[in-house]
């Protein structure tokens, strides 16, 4: 009986992992297969390096990587310089409407993002953003939910830690950038994970403000990729979708630890 | 290097929802004589805590002042008043090693690295954690814990020490070791201190100076010695030491209507074991329960509505009912609306 249970349980983790991991099994065997194979089902008959071969010859792929990475490098730096002491102001420290303050956060988690798009879009064709990195970035910088996950942080951390850094002379400034900071590597870094994924894999804002590969992302440049003459051809298609997360998997397997810390810590708080 | 700290009428409420305001501390007045050690003692709630994180700055006063030795306080920085204070969880920052703890207010103060490394390693040293120095606080026990918040607030030699519950986080045996080590420190540096603490017997055994604190005033202050044995009210003798109280017999002489009468358990001398003297109050009845502590057994003693403890010998025969008698001189007084001590 116990052999038996155990087995169901097996099998049924076994389709659950076929279940998650095939999309991305058929992605990297498609990649590697001519696309008439493809059509003919006879995946990695005739293993072959063309298909990348012909998404260099053809795509810029050298900005689309500069401008991911420049992208979510940025977005991650600049909400760390305007979240974390928001968050710290929200969580430590007194001053008139405060309660006001964490109810607007609140609020403004609530509100998605497609609502403020159009608003945001109409912002930026006025300034001349349109079409440029800046486009990509501001509107992601100061995240209410990134605030709100800092916060309750910051809340939890002990408050007699901050009376000794007021006793040991430490003002704002210094507490937060010697103690505050230093303390929260496991908050920070959840939010870095969840910031840089999801501006690596951000495709919806990039389709509103972006119109050629000037300041293409990855997502963006997949698509126009598949949306040119390629429509039928599936293993460029695919060797193109396989080097879109080869760097996110390979941050991955390299940070696993960290990753999924800061992805639990990420579901905690949200 | 120490200074009395006076603490002169303060008040503190807060105002809570609606409009009302809670009490915490009412007209506190006391001193912290210099080098000495001084325990402010109660349950949680006095205001004992929060008069001691009115000396360091961390709370404000509605009214009333502090004096640190000549200067007055009441609104200088916490970082500005030279007090150093120790928490009940430590308060320490978790992503510094031992020594970057220890040497943080040196190095706030802008204490050269090398100077701020001697002084950090001597108050280690001091507390016995000079092995732990590169350690992180998760790596460490409480205790360990704990004498890291010690050497922390050493580390800039404080005239004042201040003492938030320092053990009550630690094992029984730890707090009695501490306890001792605590005393033979502060007796080295020679620092005032004021020590905040809900125990009892960390109060007699550490202080130099007692304050009773009830309901956010001073309910009496002296040496352990004067508040143990003369308590000024029943709430001072129940606390410290768990006297007896009940209103005083009709047999009794001498008490008047309307007086409580309060004996220590451990004043109860068995009548077949005792000579008769004039005054002595006797209490006759059942024995309900007895407890062995090893050496001595606390007996319940039913007499009437009152039941009271008498502290024995573990080697007295037990009977169902036993006579014993207390001297008239360990027979305290008190008025019983009051509970103020009555003048003999």
């Amino acid at each position: 009986m116990k052999l038996l249970g155990q087995l169901t349980r097996h099998l049924l983790l076994a389709l659950g992992g076929v279940y998650m991991l095939a999309p991305i099994v058929l992605m990297l065997a498609s990649a590697f297969t001519p696309t008439a194979d493809i059509l003919a089902g006879n995946y990695l008959a005739r293993p072959t390096l063309d298909n990348f071969v012909e998404v260099a010859r053809t795509v810029p792929l050298g900005t689309y990587y500069l401008n991911s990475v420049l992208v979510a490098l940025a977005t991650f730096a600049l909400q760390l310089v305007v979240c974390v002491p928001a968050a710290y102001a929200m969580a430590r420290l007194r001053y008139r409407g405060r309660t006001i303050t964490v109810w607007l956060l609140g609020l403004l988690i609530l509100i998605p993002f497609q609502v403020l798009a159009i608003p945001i879009y109409l912002i930026f064709r006025q300034v001349g953003l349109i079409n440029t990195l800046p486009a990509l970035i501001l509107p992601f910088v100061g995240s209410a939910f990134a605030i709100f996950l800092l916060r309750q942080f910051f809340l939890a951390l002990p408050g007699s830690m901050f009376d000794a850094a007021t006793l040991d002379g430490a003002g704002t400034v210094a507490t937060l950038l010697q103690i505050v900071i230093p303390a929260s590597r496991p908050a920070l870094l959840s939010l870095g994970v969840f910031t840089v994924t999801s501006a690596w894999n951000a495709y919806f804002w990039p389709s509103f403000v972006l119109s050629d590969d000037s300041a293409a992302t990855i997502p963006f440049g997949v698509v126009r990729f598949i949306n040119s003459d390629a429509v039928t051809a599936y293993g460029p298609q695919m060797a193109m979708a396989t080097l879109s997360v080869l760097p996110l998997l390979l941050a991955f397997l390299f940070a696993q630890r960290q990753f999924i810390r800061g992805l639990a810590l990420t579901g905690q708080a949200g | 290097m120490s200074a009395p700290v006076h603490i002169r009428a303060v008040s503190k409420s807060f105002e809570g929802a609606k409009r009302q305001t809670t009490r915490i501390l009412d007209g506190v007045s006391l001193t912290a004589p210099a080098g000495q050690i001084t325990t402010i003692l109660g349950e949680s709630g006095c205001g004992k805590t929060t008069l001691l994180r009115i000396v360091a700055g961390l709370e404000t006063a509605t009214s009333g002042g502090i004096h640190i030795g000549e200067r007055e306080v009441t609104s200088v920085h916490p970082s500005r008043r030279g007090v150093a204070m120790v928490f009940q969880n430590y308060g320490l920052y978790p992503a510094k090693t031992v020594a970057k703890n220890i040497e943080f207010p040196l190095k706030m103060a802008g204490v050269a690295p090398a100077e701020r490394r001697t002084r950090g390693l001597a108050a280690a040293t001091l507390l016995h954690i000079d092995h732990v120095m590169d350690r992180m606080p998760a790596q460490l026990s409480g205790g360990q814990r704990q004498r890291v918040g010690i050497a922390r607030a050493l580390a800039r030699d404080p005239e004042i020490l201040l003492m938030d519950e320092p053990l009550s986080n630690l094992d029984a045996q730890l707090r009695i070791e501490m306890r001792a080590e605590l005393v033979a420190m502060q007796r080295r540096i020679g620092s005032t201190m004021l020590y905040v603490t809900h125990d009892q017997t960390e109060a007699m055994t550490m202080s130099d100076r007692v304050v009773v604190m009830r309901g956010g005033h001073i309910e009496q202050q002296g040496t352990p010695e004067e508040v143990f044995q003369v308590p000024a009210t029943t709430y001072v003798a129940a606390f410290l030491g768990n006297m007896n109280l009940a209103p005083a017999p009709a047999s009794e002489t001498g008490a008047g209507a309307g007086t409580t009468l309060g004996v220590r358990p451990e004043h109860f001398l068995p009548a077949d074991h005792s000579v008769p003297q004039e005054g002595d109050l006797c209490i006759e009845g059942a024995i309900e329960y007895a407890e062995l502590l090893g050496t001595d057994r606390i007996l319940h003693v039913r007499a009437g509505d009152t039941l009271w403890r008498a502290r024995v010998d573990a080697a007295l025969p037990l009977h169902e009912r036993i006579t014993v008698r207390a001297r008239a001189a360990n027979v305290h007084r008190f008025d019983a609306e009051s509970g103020v001590r009555l003048a003999v």
